[in-house]
């Protein structure tokens, strides 16, 4: 049988003090789900450079402009997307911060961050405007069901 | 995020608790470093024991910080990383960049 996936959805102003928002939502949403300290550490960090990327490149810090989280967990399998309302970047054209020349740069880390943190990162424009990047990661642990349904 | 801050032998030891993150750890680290720069002190002992969090922003003051001090004759050297702060300091290759302490003595005394 499959278990029904667990959903949430969050949308925030482009302001960076909400990024707590989501991450409130989302360390209450993986503890209740069972999903241990270390990987609710790595998916933490790797949302909070996503959101925090949304806000600053995508939205320009545009209060008036909104960034949407959705959240999916289904049999082990984690996918978030952080979509904003800017036009979109190539992450080909982000320097290499791991470069000899860019190591004492003080920015330029956010993708390795999410690289690091989750299984696979993708980008795509979102049809309804904006730019989605989709964060997966296994957490197979839950594969068979989450905690939550087994009690 | 709370940052404490002492003397040992004529080195300041910074001690953040909690998260280094952007919009308010970041700052509050960038805040601290030029204060002790301005006060004359360029021995820094930050004592990462208390940070849960550092992200991408809170690497960079971290690095930021590093650039200031060196480059107005000072030090600055890590001490206590827990075991993520670590694995991000491997992931960052930022380890090979920082002087890094496990024993407090040890790192007061190489300066």
């Amino acid at each position: 049988m499959n278990p029904e996936p667990h959903r949430f959805h969050v949308a925030i102003a482009s302001r960076f003090e909400n990024i707590e928002l989501v991450q409130v939502v989302l360390q209450d949403t993986l503890e209740g789900l069972g999903v241990g300290e270390d990987d609710r550490h790595w998916v933490d960090l790797a949302v909070r450079e996503a959101v925090a990327n949304a806000i600053r490149h995508g939205n320009q810090q545009d209060p008036t402009k909104r960034v949407d989280v959705d959240f999916e967990l289904s049999g082990g399998a984690l996918v978030i997307r952080v979509k904003d309302e800017g036009p979109g970047f190539s992450p080909e054209e982000v320097a290499d911060p791991l470069a000899e020349e860019n190591l004492l740069r003080s920015n330029g880390r956010g993708l390795l961050y999410m690289r690091s943190c989750m299984d696979t990162i993708d980008w795509a424009p979102h049809p309804d405007g904006g730019t989605e990047v989709t964060l997966r990661k296994r957490l197979p642990a839950l594969g068979a069901g989450t905690r939550a349904q087994e009690e | 995020m709370k940052i404490d801050i002492r003397q040992n032998q004529g080195v300041t030891i910074l001690a953040p608790k909690g998260r280094i993150t952007i919009g308010e750890g970041d700052v509050a680290l960038r805040q601290a470093v030029h204060e002790a720069l301005k006060a004359g002190n360029s021995k820094l002992l930050i004592d990462m024991s208390e940070v849960k969090t550092i992200d991408s922003s809170g690497i960079g003051e971290l690095v930021s910080a590093f650039t200031t001090v060196t480059n107005r004759g000072g030090k600055l050297k890590l001490l206590n990383l827990p075991a993520k702060v670590n694995d991000i300091l491997q992931i960052t290759q930022l380890i090979t960049v920082f002087d890094v302490f496990d024993n407090e003595a040890e790192a007061v005394a190489s300066f």
